[in-house]
């Protein structure tokens, strides 16, 4: 556990900024006028029932998703619209609710995977997989076994994640994520499903990821002990609206977040 | 026993991503290599050469084409033998525009013109997948058939509109036409295919072979981390149609001396799917184990009743190759789906762990 007051947020500089966005499906308002901040550093968790929108907010932070009105600020820089591609050139990294690992490549290919944008050979040196590729393919694998080293997972390197069991393909997930080195890293629900020591292992990584790499996260989370436990700051989603933003202690005295998990006396 | 990688350290990250990581598969391959290069050409005959070793290695560059593209980019296709005839084609017209060229060259190059038109019909994929794709690229293939056909230039004015091939050379040896000795057409052809070979399995090993194997697994996934869609589906068009180009071009040259249309027709794109599905999606030895079954193993049945002392009438061989084959097929299907390849890795482990179970 850590208390938010260890690292000095407030004064922080903000690396990404969602201003009055609002998204909708036809006639579903999946997001209306949402604005919040995150800052370089932090621990954001995003929280909220069921279907508050909070995968939808992922989804048009990294560009899947247009929203109809609103701006995001990244790294400075206002954009209305942005190819996933960008996103993922702009350092913004990514993992799903459901596990989305490339299925019948090993784990260790998936990870590399993660490394596409930082290789740069083109075809003719892949062809011969010889002098500047196989340097380029070496240099890179050292990265990647650094990863795996650092979330232990030496012992499956080569298994192919279709074969693995949840927990693990998660961490696989996590690994192909961090191989893109991102600024900013979305975790979708990285506990769901989980045990409780897998939980633990996992609250562990995420917490190493932000302090070693120093790698500003955003978290979707159900699991309220672990938000309360990992995030510097929070923010509440219901029915698409922003209902509280602040940090664990004021969100839980949060007489609205409250009644919309609980619900109210009518 | 003998097939056991313990001991062999590897010491570098190089040494682990090895073509063959274990020293026995590395004697194997040398081995292979040795009787395929040395041994074939001094012993085997003109009947085995030609209407065995050969299609073998033309069928075998076809299917590394289409597993390329179908087994590790999951785009269907079923344009292959559209996009061989392109190669066979141009491959026709270069050694009428350059006589003198070597003619390994002209069929090497021949497969950029398949490369070009296959990008071209790649394009729908890019909007669209599975069974869709799949007529949009026989959309290709009946487009190309009739291109075959109806555009003379393409087969110089010829009155059969098919392709004569004529005499060429590479380093003054006649390599093509009646002059060509098959040993010589064989060489070439098995040359061809080691170096292809070794070519597809570096691309799928690199950076390229995983942006498709993204792709194909998980294609929402892969944008995510930074895939270009549409360049990663282009690209694995123009290498497959490359390959196949390449196949088409020496079956006309080297395999069967002459060719038209109907060589190319939706039936050889057929056959070069079931050689990639049988042999094994993703996987560049499956594509050898495919065409070795497809086209290999109704000549062996064919040639059994007599080499067994038993006579059988051609029609009841024929019959008897046609029943057993199919049923050889679904058995293998059966029992696995992921195809030969999958049952040879299956295979290796057994060996590995042997004598227990594991």
């Amino acid at each position: 556990m850590r208390a938010p007051s260890e690292k000095d947020v407030a004064a922080g500089d903000v690396l990404l900024a969602v201003e009055d966005v609002s998204l909708s499906f036809g006639g579903i308002k999946a997001i209306r006028d949402v604005s919040f901040d995150i800052r370089k550093g932090e621990i954001r968790a995003i929280i909220g029932p069921n279907g508050a929108g909070k995968t939808s907010m992922l989804n048009v932070i990294n560009g899947f998703y247009t929203p109809q009105q609103g701006r995001i600020r990244f790294k400075g820089k206002t954009r209305s619209k942005m190819r996933p591609y960008d996103a993922a050139r702009g350092g913004i990294a990514r993992t799903f609710q459901n596990v989305a690992l490339f299925r019948g490549m090993t784990a260790l290919d998936n990870i590399m995977a993660g490394r596409t944008l930082k290789m740069h050979r083109g075809l003719f040196w892949q062809m011969l997989r010889f002098g500047p590729a196989l340097r380029e393919e070496v240099e890179h694998r050292r990265a990647v076994e650094e990863i795996i080293d650092f979330l232990h997972i030496e012992h499956i390197r080569k298994t192919p994640v279709g074969r693995l069991p949840y927990g693990l393909q998660k961490r696989v997930e996590l690994g192909r994520a961090l191989a893109m080195e991102p600024d900013l890293l979305l975790l979708d629900e990285p506990m769901a499903g989980m045990n409780l020591e897998e939980k633990e292992d996992m609250s562990r990584f995420v917490l190493d990821v932000n302090q070693h790499f120093g790698t500003t996260i955003a978290l979707i989370e159900h699991d309220m002990g672990v938000v309360m436990d990992l995030s510097d700051r929070v923010v509440v989603l219901e029915y698409g609206r922003k209902i509280a933003d602040g940090t664990p202690d004021e969100v839980k005295k949060d007489q609205g977040v409250i009644d919309a998990y609980l619900g109210v006396a009518h | 026993m003998f097939y056991r990688e313990a001991g062999q350290y590897k010491t570098s990250y190089a040494a682990d991503q090895a073509l063959f990581p274990i020293l026995q598969d590395r004697i194997g391959i040398a081995a292979i290599l040795l009787i395929a290069f040395v041994v074939v050409p001094l012993f085997a005959s003109d009947f085995l050469l030609n209407s065995f070793l050969i299609p073998i290695l033309v069928l075998s560059l076809a299917a590394i084409g289409l597993n390329l593209l179908t087994g590790y980019t999951g785009l269907l296709s079923l344009g292959t033998g559209g996009f061989m005839g392109v190669g066979a084609f141009a491959c026709y017209k270069l050694t009428s525009i350059f006589p003198d060229a070597n003619i390994v060259l002209l069929i090497v190059v021949s497969g950029v013109a398949s490369a070009a038109v296959g990008s071209v019909f790649g394009l729908p994929s890019l909007r669209i997948k599975g069974f869709y794709l799949a007529v949009a690229t026989l959309a290709a293939q009946f487009f190309l058939s009739w291109c075959f056909i109806r555009i003379p230039w393409l087969y110089n004015y010829n009155v059969s509109a098919a392709i004569e091939v004529p005499t060429r050379t590479a380093f003054g040896i006649p390599v093509t036409g009646p002059n060509a000795t098959s040993v010589t057409r064989y060489l070439v052809a098995l040359s061809i295919v080691v170096a292809m070979t070794w070519v597809a399995s570096n691309i799928v090993r690199g950076r390229i072979g995983r942006t498709w194997m993204a792709v194909r697994d998980m294609d929402i996934a892969a944008e995510l981390i930074g895939i270009r869609l549409y360049r990663t589906k282009l690209l694995a068009f123009a290498i497959s149609s490359f390959y196949c180009g390449v196949a088409g071009a020496m079956l006309a040259f080297l395999w069967l001396g002459a060719a038209e249309s109907e060589s190319f027709n939706i039936n050889q794109s057929f056959l070069i799917l079931f050689m990639v599905i049988i042999g094994g999606l993703g996987s560049i030895m499956g594509s050898f184990f495919g065409a070795m079954l497809i086209w290999g193993l109704p000549i062996v049945l064919r040639a059994a009743p007599e080499f067994f002392g038993v006579t059988v009438r051609a029609a009841t061989v024929e019959h008897l190759q046609f029943m057993v084959v199919g049923a050889l097929i679904i058995f293998f299907l059966i029992v696995e789906p992921h195809g030969l390849a999958r049952l040879w890795q299956i295979a290796k482990q057994k060996l590995r762990v042997w004598p227990f179970p594991y």
